[in-house]
């Protein structure tokens, strides 16, 4: 169905940290892959490890087994390649926001030395660079806000210079960590628009992690749902598993109206009960894998012994 | 009266007379025990009156002495040498605080090491010091930097380490080194606190000053009020007082002012 080329790879991931003298496992076994384009919204109940699952894509943490590539390269640490747009710090506090959007340019372009060495050079660039930057913040009516300091702007300004910051440098993937969750419902409105048009223009790869069951079907052309809540055949289950990765129907992106459709109240229904409820706890035959790119590896162990798994397309017991 | 009242409003003329009352009050009670010992004993020493403080303060500050040198200004000098070289090395203390709050392996070198120097009462090494080093400059510039290098250091460190990591990790997400993250993202931001802080050390900073020099100089604002307590000559001793508290207060205030308008972005934490 879709033929763009692979840009995020998760693969057997596992992640434990230390907790009261023994590891808890806090992602188990998640598989992933995303392609080029693709806006993955990224929901789970809290202390499932949603964040965790994008540090770890992020780099800013490694996981404790399995690996996971972007474009093809092992991810070993926080780089250029992928963007990051956090709900908190989300800016540099002593930079203006034009400050704020350029210093990527800047800083791939010059190294610390060699700043103060071509400095002829570095003046140019920062034209150009200049230019670039004040052509996108217009784009995002931040035109006039240009020499402001961040302390200056509203929460949801902030949040538009933060995009626009990691915007600039097309990282091939964008990973926004619930990066409208501390701003109210009016400009948190405006801010899904807002990044729906960006990802219109750009297309983009974006993968936004966010405990809001609408914003996550109105914002992405694709769910994941991580969870702690689900049965294996195996007694002990411990840390969460990936236990929806769909399609959501309905175009992307979205008309408004569909945050008002019957189409939008049954899904969440459906996800709500099958991911979010701690009560359901659905079985691991019933996970709801139904994106063309969605697989997943089970043990026998788990999965129970009489190996029929039909049912669940992409899946395979290792 | 509401004088323990949380809500009370004082009205700006309160709050002003309020403020100075104590400041009169002080030189009402010097004026009148000045006054009283005169009456009694005219030639009185320990407490002079204002004119006769003035007179000494015009002599040391506007006469030149034996050796054609106006005294203030010599001793004024010489300190102000002395605090000024002390403040230019306390440059390394804050690049040392940084480096220790930015990369890890830096800070397992250096954290213990400098937690257990600042400890060492700095006071107690001037003997040493003045064995080392003998009775000149380096000594009291010495000595300074052991009062308050330490914790120069521990509080960029402290500072530095503050940052939240996000923004660490953002700078490389935005391409930058490990360098420029240290240079251009956290430094910048922790300038305006540890300026404050060395602000705050300036008295623990004169204090070194002038235990230096009362001890071993020919010059200085600390060693003329020692020299001049021999002779019980509190018109001077005084003065001089007042004067190094002026001076300390107003580069206080002058820096504290530069960096309430340099760093405009501190806007809010």
């Amino acid at each position: 169905m879709n033929d763009q080329p692979l840009i995020l790879h998760v693969d057997n991931v596992y992640k434990a940290y230390p907790d009261q003298g023994r590891m808890r496992m806090i992602l188990n076994d998640v598989d992933l892959k995303v392609r080029q384009g693709e806006f993955v919204t990224l929901l789970g109940p809290s202390g499932c490890g949603k964040s965790t699952l994008l540090r770890l894509i992020l780099g800013s943490e490694l996981p404790t087994k399995g690996h996971i590539e972007i474009a093809g390269k092992p991810v070993t640490g926080p780089d250029r390649d992928r963007g990051i747009v956090y709900q908190k710090y989300s800016l540099f506090p002593h930079m203006t926001v034009l400050e704020n959007v350029v210093f990527g340019l800047e800083a791939e372009e010059f190294g610390l030395v060699s700043r103060y060495v071509r400095r002829a050079k570095l003046a140019q660039h920062r034209r150009h660079n200049k230019e670039k930057a004040q052509e996108m913040l217009d784009r995002m009516s931040l035109g006039s806000d240009l020499n402001k300091y961040p302390h200056q702007l509203s929460g949801g300004m902030r949040q538009r210079v933060a995009i626009a910051q990691a915007m600039i440098m097309e990282p091939k993937i964008l990973l926004m960590d619930e990066p409208f969750g501390a701003l109210d419902d009016n400009t948190r409105t405006d801010m899904q628009l807002f990044i729906l048009e960006q990802w219109e223009r750009t297309k983009m790869t974006v993968f936004f992690v966010t405990h809001d069951l609408v914003e996550a079907l109105f914002l992405g052309s694709r769910l994941i749902v991580l969870s702690q809540f689900y049965k294996t055949a195996k007694e002990d289950n411990e840390g969460s598993k990936i236990v929806t990765d769909r399609a959501i129907p309905g175009g992307h992106p979205k008309p408004t109206s569909f945050k008002n459709s019957a189409e939008l109240a049954a899904m969440l229904e459906d996800v709500r009960r099958r991911g979010l409820d701690p009560d359901f706890a659905q079985h691991i035959h019933e996970f709801d894998l139904s994106h063309a790119d969605a697989y997943q590896t089970v043990s026998a162990a788990e999965w129970g012994s009489d190996q029929d798994h039909d049912s669940q397309k992409d899946q395979r017991t290792t | 009266m509401g004088f323990f009242k949380i809500t009370a409003r004082p009205s700006r003329a309160a709050a002003w007379s309020l403020s100075a009352s104590l400041f009169v009050l002080c030189v009402i009670a010097y004026a009148y025990t000045a006054h009283s010992r005169h009456k009694e004993n005219p030639k009185d020493k320990v407490v002079p009156t204002f004119s006769e403080m003035w007179d000494g303060f015009s002599r040391t500050a506007f006469e030149p002495d034996r050796n054609d040198e106006y005294r203030l200004l010599l001793d004024s000098k010489a300190s102000a040498k002395r605090f000024g070289l002390s403040l230019a090395f306390l440059v390394l203390a804050v690049l040392l605080g940084l480096y220790m709050g930015v990369f890890p392996y830096l800070e397992h070198l250096f954290l213990r090491f400098m937690l257990f120097v600042d400890k060492i009462p700095a006071l107690a090494l001037l003997p040493i010091l003045f064995i080392v080093f003998g009775l000149g400059e380096t000594s009291k510039v010495a000595l300074i930097l052991l009062g308050v290098f330490p914790t120069i250091v521990l509080d960029t460190y402290l500072r530095a380490k503050a940052i939240p990591k996000q923004q660490t990790i953002k700078g490389f997400t935005l391409a930058a080194s490990d360098f420029e993250i240290t240079y251009r993202i956290v430094l910048p931001q922790i300038i305006p606190g540890v300026l404050d802080t060395i602000r705050l050390n300036f008295k623990a900073m004169i204090l070194f000053l002038i235990a230096g020099e009362s001890l071993a100089a020919s010059a200085g604002l600390g060693y003329r009020i020692f020299v001049v307590r021999r002779y019980i000559a509190m018109d001077i001793i005084i003065p001089y007082v007042i004067w190094m508290s002026v001076l300390a207060f107003t580069a206080d205030a002058l820096l504290r002012l530069w960096i309430e308008k340099r760093y405009t972005w501190r806007g809010e934490s």
